[in-house]
């Protein structure tokens, strides 16, 4: 069974030239599959935005955690340190702040996982024959077969007029 | 027009592909180990061994193993917690700030200045925890509701301390594994049998799919943002374990910056004593260029000017706030049984210090190591001068007693040091020790 194809392009230019010219001829399950990140890329496949606010809702999650924690545990079990106000919080500052950081540090790495689908058992263009190129020195497209405008043929010749080498993957 | 060529072109030395790149930095993963990297090893893992016998001793036969007494309470092991954790820092440091500032150079050092940061940290925590008198009970510091309905007091630097390491353990780790993923899923291409196995496993399938990477740089910077603090605030929540404290020598309110100085510098120092061997030892003179090591030193001679500073400003304000037992203190420090190691510790930390001034010493690599290895000493001197040396002598004279550690005392340092050694010896033989996809990125950036 045919899962796709695999373009390779030696450029970071070549390879988002090819995704423009895929996406204009209408394009929809292909994937870019690079050894670094690539600049210019959100305008081709799309940017993710979502980070930075995911990370901004869980720092006020652990604030509040935190706070909560402290306040909560302190007025439960009253003890005069130092005569020092019971709820003095400037004592409460050091706390909260861990809180907070290791609140966003986990979730944001879990939330990483889960926005990239990982962990992945498996992915068809891991079985090309020359995938190890694209996590080295080139720029990888795969087009899934699943795709609308997918043909084998016609697919094929489009990415070579691209510039690159199109390998194809199947399972065997 | 010709391209103007990239101010870091000479960041990577050397005629190179991606290809040769990538080969080069895999070397010490992939091929045959070099001797001195098993004498490294085999020296890690005796010292490893003697320190889990000086750990048996500590558990089976309790604290009274140690040397210290009243009043100095606090003996190598705090000295040796400080110490490690500060050496941790300067990991964290370089993948961190410098990721913040755009800075290329990081780009040969941080992995393995990260993985420096991880056993460090952990070498430092087994302090705490076995000075706690009864480590199996060590979860009765955390927040957990109990049948006692205790809670910790969240008024002391001891119970900020507790979640200043945890955090900081983890998100160093994070950091580390996270800037792994990319090169796992190389070494999982790259490698057979059970190590593709391994790899497969860790790298969780990663593909580097370009919008993947998006957002993977997306959290890479957040965590590097966050990590920063977090290393600043971890030297100064210990810090202030000391100045809540009334012993005189622990008064200064700068202890904060002080000791997060102290800890780059220390941290910068461990980082130049493993880099100049290792970069030798596999040959990595075009990717670790003279360059690197240049601006090593020069953070270095910049955070050790800080702690510089603090010295003499500890002189003054003890004279200036005239506090007889602040004084009395300093004098104790300068003329006491114990001045030795603090004019040792002023002799390097001051005076040799300025050799880094001057590029003749800077590029001098054999000084460059030596006075690397002499910083830690003298960091070392300094964090006993903090905690042994205040501590042996208070108000009352009748609290004058000196510290003498034991055997068990210095199997539990050298051990620490063995156990550093062998891990990080251990994983630079399974992980690369220089970002293998970092480099190529940059290596792209400077050629193209």
């Amino acid at each position: 069974m045919l899962y796709g194809l695999m373009a390779y392009f030696d450029s970071p230019e070549k390879l988002l030239k090819a995704l423009r010219a895929l996406k204009g001829a209408g394009y929809r399950r292909l994937e870019a599959l690079t050894p670094n990140p690539v600049d210019g890329i959100e305008e081709v496949l799309g940017g993710d935005g979502r980070i930075p606010w995911i990370a901004f809702l869980l720092g006020v999650l652990g604030a509040g955690l935190g706070l909560f924690l402290q306040v909560y545990t302190t007025l439960d079990y009253p003890h005069n340190a130092g005569g020092k106000p019971l709820l003095g919080w400037p004592a409460f500052i050091p706390v909260t702040f861990e809180l907070t950081i290791l609140t966003i540090t986990v979730g944001i790495f879990l939330v990483l996982l889960y926005l990239n689908g990982l962990p992945l058992a498996d992915h068809p263009a891991v079985r090309a024959k020359e995938y190890v190129r694209v996590l080295l020195d080139e720029y990888g497209v795969f087009v899934f077969a699943s795709d609308p405008r997918f043909d084998p043929e016609r697919t094929r010749a489009e990415l070579l007029a691209l510039g690159a080498e199109v390998e194809e993957v199947r399972r065997d | 027009m010709a391209k103007e060529p990239h101010p870091d072109r000479d960041l990577i030395q050397g005629e190179w592909t991606e290809k040769s790149l990538v080969e080069k930095l895999l070397e010490p993963v992939e091929k045959p180990t070099p001797r001195p990297w098993r004498v490294v090893l085999a020296v890690g893992a005796a010292l490893t061994l003697a320190w889990l016998y000086a750990l048996f001793v500590t558990l089976t036969r309790g604290l009274g193993t140690w040397g210290i007494n009243q009043p100095v309470a606090w003996g190598f092991d705090i000295v040796h917690f400080v110490w490690w954790i500060g050496i941790g820092h300067a990991g964290t440091l370089i993948s961190a700030i410098l990721v913040l500032m755009r800075q290329n150079w990081r780009d040969s050092l941080n992995r393995v200045t990260e993985a420096m940061t991880l056993f460090a940290v952990l070498a430092a925590a087994t302090y705490p925890l076995i000075h706690m008198g009864r480590p199996q009970l060590f979860y009765w510091v955390m927040p957990y509701p109990t049948h006692m309905a205790l809670w910790p007091q969240y008024k002391s630097p001891l119970s900020w301390d507790v979640l200043a390491i945890m955090t900081y353990l983890t998100i160093s780790t994070l950091f580390l594994y996270l800037g792994l993923i990319p090169d796992l899923a190389l070494l999982r291409e790259r490698s057979q049998g059970w190590r593709r196995k391994l790899y497969g496993w860790l790298s969780l399938g990663w593909t580097g799919n370009a919008v993947h990477w998006q957002r993977y740089r997306a959290v890479y910077v957040l965590l590097a943002g966050l990590a920063t603090p977090v290393v600043i605030s971890v030297h100064s929540v210990v810090s202030m374990d000391f100045a809540y404290g009334i012993v005189p020598g622990w008064h200064l309110t700068v202890f904060p910056p002080f000791f997060a100085a102290g800890a780059i510098y220390s941290g910068f120092a461990m980082a130049l004593t493993l880099i100049i061997p290792l970069r030798r030892w596999y040959r990595l003179e075009g990717v670790i260029t003279e360059r690197h090591l240049d601006w090593m030193a020069k953070v270095t001679l910049a955070s050790g000017l800080g702690v510089a500073y603090i010295y003499l400003l500890e002189i003054f304000i003890a004279w200036y706030s005239a506090e007889p037992a602040e004084w009395a203190q300093q004098l104790w420090r300068m003329t006491g049984p114990y001045a030795p190691y603090y004019w040792a510790m002023m002799l390097i930390n001051v005076v040799l210090l300025q050799t880094l001034w001057f590029p003749r010493f800077r590029h001098n690599l054999t000084w460059l190591f030596v006075f690397s290895i002499l910083a830690n000493v003298g960091m070392w001197l300094e964090r006993f001068v903090i905690v042994v040396i205040s501590l042996s002598r208070d108000f009352l004279p009748g609290n004058a007693q000196l510290y003498f550690p034991t055997w068990v005392d210095w199997t539990l340092f050298l051990g620490t040091l063995g156990f550093f050694l062998f891990g990080l010896a251990l994983f630079i033989r399974i992980f690369p020790p220089i970002a293998v996809a970092e480099m190529v990125h940059l290596f792209h950036k400077l050629r193209h």
